[in-house]
């Protein structure tokens, strides 16, 4: 199963090794970690999406918690929150073919960014899932490359009933 | 105006530093250089692992931060299996290393290595220390985060330079504020209450203690938990010396190598309180089998391991010695007698009578007979191998303490830890055990014992073989004894006399025993060098 964690840290160089080395020192598997500032420019946030069991879920809040610069760790449960992902897609793109890639955009919510001879740049602010569908709108003219920033996350206002270690 | 040099001795002096254990180099040389002007001692050992050994050793015997310093590059990187050993074991520790040039860091300069990226994984926080003015505030912070909590080791890491700039004034901080970093200490009362419940529910209840009793100084409070409700105590090897050997609620050590009888209590029990112990897979092989007809009350400073290797019924987290304070405080049980008398009978069915060897010294028996002979207040430090099971299944423990590389099983381990408790506690026997492969991995220390002339024991339990891989061999891989023969093993009496160190050698326990009141009587170190058959098994 996928988990978010939202984790947040002391703004000092070295804290993105300690986390993401106990990641794969304790062999937990991590799908994407994304970390920025926070509004306190001392505080940073890391959104990490891991797999894994209960128990791996367990142990990783824990010996997060145990990571000294480490301030507070949180799971965000199902539908309480939000999260979204920016990638940046690269497709071929001949001029015969611009119309239907800026249908898709449009379809999709995504921006053009970038247009050249043979290629277009979209950017693209969404869900795992709505990316996905747009890749596979793509896929068909092909692909040239895919930027991601990996997931962020921000809690729903109204779910106060989150899962929280101390 | 004042060096940051200056200000690390200071910083020292502000902890309460008595000793350092370290080795020099170029780029640490303004720090000891201030030190040489202070009385905080600052010992020289042979090898920079011992550094960490001796200080690990030291804050073991004292329950003080340990304090080990080197040189960038190698000296840094020789600290690091002592760091590893230390971590592993909970130890309290401050490891200060030299570092080049900050403007140069990174470009691969002479001795320069990457100490707080490699010891990474094995230290409880590391600082490297880019500013003079940062110093202070770093220091506070080490020390506060290697003696609080889970006790572990921190690294500083301070380039030359930093140690050289001049700034204005130096201010200790008084207070540190960590803002991730605030361990409880007080079990939560709902979970208290809950295991009292549950205590009063079971029959077969059983303490498993670890090294955390010992840590958090609940060995008083343990002991009169288990005397008030008749709870047998189980020990971890870590907490080996939590109970009296002789007490009638001890069984013993659990574990691969511990006592059958201590094995079958834990795994009989329908209720394990473990303290202070993080169930080790030396220690309980299968936990999975325990739990399932066993409920688990598990105190521990460190909430990560509470549920790592053993489900937990009722986690309480929490210093041990306040746990069981407020448990004391209405505890009202007592164990039915056919459970201990249950444990009884498998002590006397279980008990083991060593196989002798002729012209050998039979190393069970002796290690139990030297333990009467030493005072009650006595250290021993086991190395790593068959003569740390020895030592920790026949070291007659009353109110004396018993060291050893646990977790990490670290050979040579002992000889240089004894230099450190030996520091610490100059009236009392401290001894040495370890096999003739452990010593030859830390006989250079030989050189800082006789250097210091410290009154330091050193038992050698000789068998020309690397005896735990051995037996190994006999078991799994058909006698076929690949590289664990110690053939032509030097002359160690000839080899203390080098070193201006008295010796015996003995060749039965007669002569053993003989030996060691004479060892222990000497105002001097000794090295005692007992023949051992290569057959002797660990059990």
């Amino acid at each position: 199963m996928k988990y978010t964690l939202s984790v947040l840290v002391e703004n000092h160089p070295g804290v993105l090794s300690k986390v993401s080395g106990l990641f794969s020192r304790r062999g937990f598997n991590i799908d994407s970690l994304a970390v920025g500032i926070t509004e306190d420019s001392h505080i940073s946030r890391m959104t990490i999406v891991a797999d894994g069991d209960e128990y791996v879920v367990e142990q990783l809040e824990k010996q997060l918690n145990k990571v000294i610069p480490v301030i507070k760790v949180r799971t965000y449960t199902e539908g309480g929150f939000i999260s979204r992902e920016l990638s940046l897609i690269k497709v071929n793109c001949p001029a015969k073919q611009r119309l239907d890639i800026m249908k898709i955009a449009e379809l999709m919510d995504a921006k053009i960014v970038d247009v050249a001879v043979n290629t277009m740049t979209l950017q693209f602010a969404d869900t795992l899932e709505r990316f996905e569908t747009l890749t596979d709108l793509l896929k068909p003219y092909g692909i040239r490359e895919i930027v991601r920033t990996g997931t962020v996350a921000i809690e729903k206002d109204s779910a106060a009933q989150h899962k929280q270690t101390v | 105006m004042i060096s940051g040099a200056e200000i690390m001795v200071k910083c020292l002096q502000e902890e309460g530093v008595k000793i350092v254990f370290g080795y020099p180099g170029a780029v640490i040389c303004p720090f000891f250089d201030h030190l040489y002007d202070t009385d905080i001692q600052a010992v020289l050992v042979r090898q920079e692992q011992n550094a960490a050994h001796a200080a690990s050793g030291y804050a073991r015997a004292v329950s003080k931060v340990g304090v080990c310093v080197a040189t960038s590059g190698p000296g840094a990187l020789n600290l690091i299996t002592g760091i590893a050993t230390a971590y592993m074991d909970s130890i309290p520790m401050v490891a200060i290393t030299g570092q080049v040039r900050s403007d140069v860091l990174g470009r691969d300069v002479f001795q320069e290595a990457d100490i707080t990226g490699a010891c990474e994984s094995f230290v409880k926080h590391s600082y490297l220390v880019k500013n003079t003015e940062d110093l202070p505030r770093i220091f506070k912070e080490a020390f506060h985060i290697a003696a609080t909590g889970r006790p572990g080791p921190v690294l500083i890491d301070v380039p030359v330079d930093v140690q050289e700039n001049m700034i204005e004034n130096f201010e200790y901080p008084e207070k540190v504020n960590i803002i991730g970093y605030k361990p409880s200490v007080h079990g939560h009362p709902m979970q208290i209450k809950r295991a009292m419940e549950m205590i009063a529910q079971s029959k077969r209840p059983v303490i498993c203690a670890g090294g955390g009793v010992l840590t958090s100084g609940a060995k008083p409070k343990l002991r009169e938990f288990s005397k008030r409700t008749n709870i047998p105590v189980v020990s971890t090897m870590m907490g080996i010396g939590v109970m009296p050997s002789n007490d009638p609620l001890y069984v013993g050590m659990i574990g691969s190598h511990g006592t059958k009888a201590a094995n079958k209590t834990i795994h009989e029990a329908d209720l394990v309180i473990l303290c202070g112990a993080r169930v080790g897979d030396r220690a309980v092989a299968s936990p999975e089998q325990v739990v399932e007809h066993a409920n688990v009350i598990h105190i521990d400073i460190d909430p990560a391991e509470i549920g790592k290797n053993m489900k937990t019924t009722i986690p309480i987290v929490g210093d041990i010695k306040n746990v069981l304070y407020q448990m004391l405080k209405s505890i009202d049980y007592s164990a039915p007698d056919e459970w201990l008398n249950d444990i009884r009978s498998w002590q006397e069915n279980y008990r083991r009578i060593p196989e002798k060897f002729e012209g050998f010294v039979e190393p069970k028996t002796f290690i139990s007979k030297l333990s009467s002979m030493m005072h009650s207040k006595s250290i021993l430090i086991a190395d790593v191998g068959q003569n740390q099971i020895w030592c920790a299944n026949n070291f007659q423990v009353s109110d004396g303490r018993f060291f050893t590389s646990g977790g990490m099983g670290t050979m040579g381990y002992s000889v240089p830890a004894a230099v450190g408790a030996k520091f610490a506690r100059p009236n009392r026997n401290v001894v040495a055990v370890c096999g003739d492969g452990a010593f030859q991995m830390s006989l250079n220390e030989l050189a800082t014992i006789a250097q210091n002339h410290l009154n330091v024991k050193i038992i050698v339990m000789e068998n020309n073989v690397l005896g735990m891989v051995h037996e190994l061999q006999d078991m799994h891989y058909g006698s076929r004894y690949a590289i664990t023969e110690l053939s032509n093993v030097p002359d160690f009496r000839q080899l203390a006399a080098a070193y201006g160190i008295d010796s015996a050698c003995a060749c039965s326990n007669e002569e053993a025993e003989q030996y060691a009141k004479q060892m222990l009587k000497s105002s001097k170190p000794f090295i005692l060098i007992c023949k051992i058959h290569p057959k002797t098994s660990s059990r």
